[in-house]
């Protein structure tokens, strides 16, 4: 039971973001450019980081949103999500994601705790300086939602079939285009 | 030194930022709306909270910046700072503040410590639900900007003269373009 008075009816972050559209715009900003946008990092690999941290984070809304936009992106595998969260390391992506993962994992821990053999390795395995930026900022921002989301103990659907169809939409959309079905319309520009 | 190459001459997340122009954006609009925005929260008591949770995640760059900012806005009392930092619960500010404070350490642990008596004491103190929903999500935003600002490991000047003087930009103009001025 959410801890203010959010709009009801709306799921995790949505009811927040319509309490308080003001910072739910650059909320869906920041997350439009992280996962959807075009980056050599498929949108598919940065949401299985986003899963992940949203995972290690322990956050059930997150998780679930974001393993469902994943396995959207990456052909229906919703296997493929679980495996990455259980045992990464073991699971059939790449070795640049499984290095780029060890980066998020540490970031959501704390930022100090990422080494420059991390960040050599994940370089050894072709990562690019853009892409481990990428990596750092989506496991930090995700290490702010989660919190957000949790923080104001938001109602969180238990039905997992709702966030499949709700991945889908996203995966195809963005973020910002489907903002714009649960956030009152936005004033005209001055 | 950083673990990406970074402009030199830039500190804490802004050569990030210059590195990455699309989500400089909004980060600044986050950090400009939660800090600056119209709220009944005062802008001093917004940094606080943002100082306060960056101790807390240990994030020299961030701690110390807004520090500065949150002392600015409060006539130079980098005494008030140091001991809102260090022990809140007997520093001198306001029992909403002590309030709201606990809840934002709250959020640095995990959203899920936030309970509903520590809610319930913020109200008791006068806190309204759009200033424990900002408190919230200033804690959360801080979350990611330390993680961010020490998982690339940015340039952290050591001078405290730095700060204060950086300090004075950020309080006259705001975050919104402060990365390139």
């Amino acid at each position: 039971m959410p801890h203010i008075a959010l709009p009801q009816g709306l799921p995790g972050i949505r009811a927040a973001m319509a309490f308080r559209p003001e910072t739910a715009k650059p909320l869906n900003e920041l997350v439009e450019v992280l996962l959807h946008n075009p980056n050599t990092l498929a949108p598919g690999e940065r949401e299985l980081i986003a899963t992940y941290v949203s995972y290690l984070n322990d956050c059930f809304y997150c998780q679930t949103i974001h393993g469902a936009i994943a396995a959207a992106n990456l052909n229906g595998d919703e296997e493929l999500v679980k495996r990455v969260k259980a045992d990464f390391q073991h699971a059939d992506i790449s070795a640049k994601l499984k290095a780029l993962l060890v980066i998020a994992a540490k970031v959501q821990k704390g930022g100090k705790h990422v080494t420059a053999a991390d960040v050599a390795s994940a370089r050894d395995h072709g990562a690019t300086d853009l892409e481990i930026h990428d990596t750092v900022l989506i496991a930090a921002a995700f290490c702010m939602y989660n919190r957000y989301v949790d923080g104001l103990d938001t109602v969180q659907p238990r039905d997992e079939a709702a966030y499949i169809e709700r991945g889908k939409q996203v995966a195809r959309e963005g973020y910002v285009a489907v903002s714009k079905s649960y956030l009152p319309a936005e004033k005209e520009a001055r | 030194m950083p673990h990406i190459d970074v402009p030199a001459g830039l500190a804490g997340p802004r050569g990030l930022m210059v590195l990455r122009p699309e989500t400089a954006g909004p980060l600044s609009e986050m950090a400009e709306v939660l800090l600056r925005g119209p709220s009944t929260l005062s802008r001093a008591e917004r940094e606080l909270i943002g100082t306060y949770v960056s101790s807390e995640n240990d994030c020299c760059y961030c701690q110390t910046i807004h520090g500065a900012v949150a002392a600015h806005y409060l006539d130079g009392d980098e005494e008030l700072v140091r001991s809102v930092k260090q022990d809140f619960r007997h520093a001198a500010v306001s029992a909403k503040m002590k309030a709201l404070l606990n809840i934002a350490g709250k959020v640095q642990q995990s959203g899920k410590s936030v309970t509903e008596k520590d809610v319930a004491e913020a109200r008791d103190q006068g806190a309204t639900d759009l200033e424990i929903h900002d408190t919230v999500l200033i804690a959360a935003n801080f979350c990611m900007m330390n993680r961010y600002v020490d998982g690339l490991a940015a340039w952290t000047p050591e001078d405290p003269q730095f700060y204060r003087e950086r300090a004075v930009k950020l309080a006259d103009h705001g975050y919104l373009g402060s990365a390139s001025r």
